[in-house]
């Protein structure tokens, strides 16, 4: 069991997806880096922190039956590989819908959730899972 | 710089499977002492030894493992020094390229390259979170992703782009286990049938139980020697003439295209170059099919067939034994099993035992030229090896 530094420092992005653009070549980076891994040392300095608006499309999903011990009461669950419309790429939970009415492509958005948590006494992890963006619906940012 | 050539004079594998009566320890001495014992060399004549090793931390809370080999393989008497190589999935293949490299620069004569991992003392689930621990701890599992599912990802996306078929995938899992059947050292040893796959539990959509490799114990090890002495000690020596290595982002969504490994391509365009070899002159390859997905993405990336179409060459048995290139004929991470840290090593064994003809019932006839590619994570590390007979 891990101690709860481990995963608070992790928040800001966990909570509200923040990441960095790099003003050296325009790209978005999620998780934070430090330096662009495209531009290197051309991007020191010019790493700025950015919110990303959480939005984006399915690159890819599963529907997970055998999953960890966080995630043994969720099953069976969904995970995705999210283009996020700033260009970067993102996993995570797909919730509140059913793998039938996906398809890579489908519209989602961010949301904040409970991610797991460490028995009945230990930290309780939250972070970002996506849900599907009905047509016609008008998108808030993201929910917090 | 001008390197020595390197050769294979011995080689040593245990049995793989669910060995409840063997500890690392075991395993590990049992494969290096077949190689020495193969090899027909003293301990004294040994200069260095490297183990490939992904997480005996987690699976049997024993670190620095490879001074463990050492002392408990006698080797330690005399200092040698042991290192241990650690890129999850690729440790075995590693450790070689680790040896090949002592051995090509004149720094070391004679070394031993081991691998090893015990699974099975760990539960299945706790066994599988330690293999999630290859893909982004922070920004894939925590988020859900089990490695089963990130390689469910690539399947479903190359499904998708390519229109490889479900029974494509189970095609795989049919031919490694019909290789495996011939392999007296396999995990498992039983034919199945497409139908097996596909009734099989669900574990990551569109992957299935029968479409991902198995928790397994077990070892291997090669001893290696530089080429122009190897002929004092083995009957067939076999030069490893090419050695690549690769790696790539970390977490799958970091690449621009996840129905290809680019350290893979990259890896295989490497070896193939320091070798003069190209793919027409390869018979036998050994792929790291932890999943079903993972041996189409592998034949397509080397070039053995063009993208898209690894799985329809499964299906059409152009990768079976008799066919264009008979892509793992030891049955496999799914069928001859897959000890982590072992597997890389288990695949140099499984082609200079091709190379040397000795592969009995699942020889491939007049195989001179071999490869093996061992990957670490979803494709974060490559190595590939191509070994001929010299």
């Amino acid at each position: 069991m891990a101690t709860a530094p481990r995963f608070w420092r992790e928040n800001p992005s966990r909570y509200n997806l923040f990441g960095f653009k790099c003003n050296s070549c325009g790209r978005y980076n999620f998780p934070p880096r430090i330096i662009c891994p495209v531009c290197r040392r051309k991007s020191v300095g010019k790493m700025e922190p950015v919110k990303l608006k959480g939005t984006g499309t399915i690159f890819s999903f599963t529907e997970v039956h055998e999953g960890m011990d966080e995630q043994n009461m969720q099953k069976p669950y969904i995970v995705a590989m999210v283009e996020l419309d700033e260009g970067t790429k993102i996993t995570g939970q797909v919730i509140d819908c059913d793998a039938r009415d996906l398809s890579i492509g489908t519209k989602v958005r961010t949301t904040l959730r409970k991610l797991s948590e460490e028995g009945s006494a230990g930290v309780i992890h939250y972070g970002y899972k996506f849900i599907p963006i009905c047509e016609g619906t008008k998108v808030a940012p993201q929910d917090e | 710089m001008k390197m020595r050539r390197v050769a294979v004079i011995g080689i040593g594998i245990t049995e793989f499977g669910e060995l409840w009566d063997a500890s690392f320890r075991k395993l590990g001495i049992g494969a290096g002492l077949a190689a020495v014992e193969d090899a027909k060399i003293s301990a004294d004549q040994i200069d260095a030894m490297y183990v490939g090793n992904m997480s005996a931390g987690r699976f049997i809370r024993q670190e620095h493992v490879a001074a463990l080999i050492a002392d408990y393989s006698g080797l330690a008497r005399d200092h040698i020094p042991a290192t241990r190589v650690e890129a999850a999935g690729a440790s075995g293949g590693l450790a070689l390229r680790q040896g090949f490299l002592a051995v090509a620069s004149g720094l070391h004569d004679i070394v031993v390259v081991g691998g090893a991992e015990k699974m099975t003392d760990v539960s299945d689930m706790e066994s599988s979170m330690i293999q999630s621990s290859a893909a982004d701890q922070e920004w894939e599992t925590e988020l859900g992703a089990t490695f089963a599912s990130l390689h469910a990802l690539i399947a479903t996306r190359h499904m998708h782009d390519y229109g490889t078929t479900r029974e494509q995938l189970a095609d795989v899992a049919v031919k490694n286990h019909r290789h495996g059947s011939l392999n007296p050292k396999a995990q498992f040893r039983r034919e199945i049938t497409r139908d097996v796959v596909l009734r099989s539990p669900i574990v990551a959509s569109p992957l299935r139980m029968f479409d991902c490799a198995p928790s397994s114990d077990g070892a291997a090890a090669v001893v290696l020697c530089p080429l122009d002495a190897a002929k004092k000690y083995a009957e067939t020596p076999v030069e490893i003439t090419g050695s690549g290595q690769a790696s790539d982002s970390l977490a799958l969504h970091h690449r621009k295209d996840i129905c290809t490994m680019a350290a893979t391509k990259v890896a295989a365009e490497r070896a193939f170059k320091m070798a003069g070899l190209s793919q027409k002159d390869v018979q036998v390859v050994e792929v790291h099919d932890n999943f079903t997905i993972s041996e189409i993405l592998a034949v397509e990336d080397m070039g053995f067939f063009p993208k898209g179409e690894g799985g329809k060459a499964t299906e059409e048995g152009r990768t079976s034994l008799g066919g264009d290139v008979a892509v793992n004929t030891s049955g496999g991470l799914k069928a001859r099993g897959d000890p982590i840290g072992a597997t890389g090593v288990a695949q140099a064994v499984e082609i200079v035992t091709q190379l040397r003809g000795k592969a009995d019932k699942r020889q491939v006839k007049d195989a001179a030229v071999g490869l093996a590619q061992n990957v670490g994570g979803t494709g974060a590390t490559v190595v590939v090896h191509i070994f001929r007979r010299a």
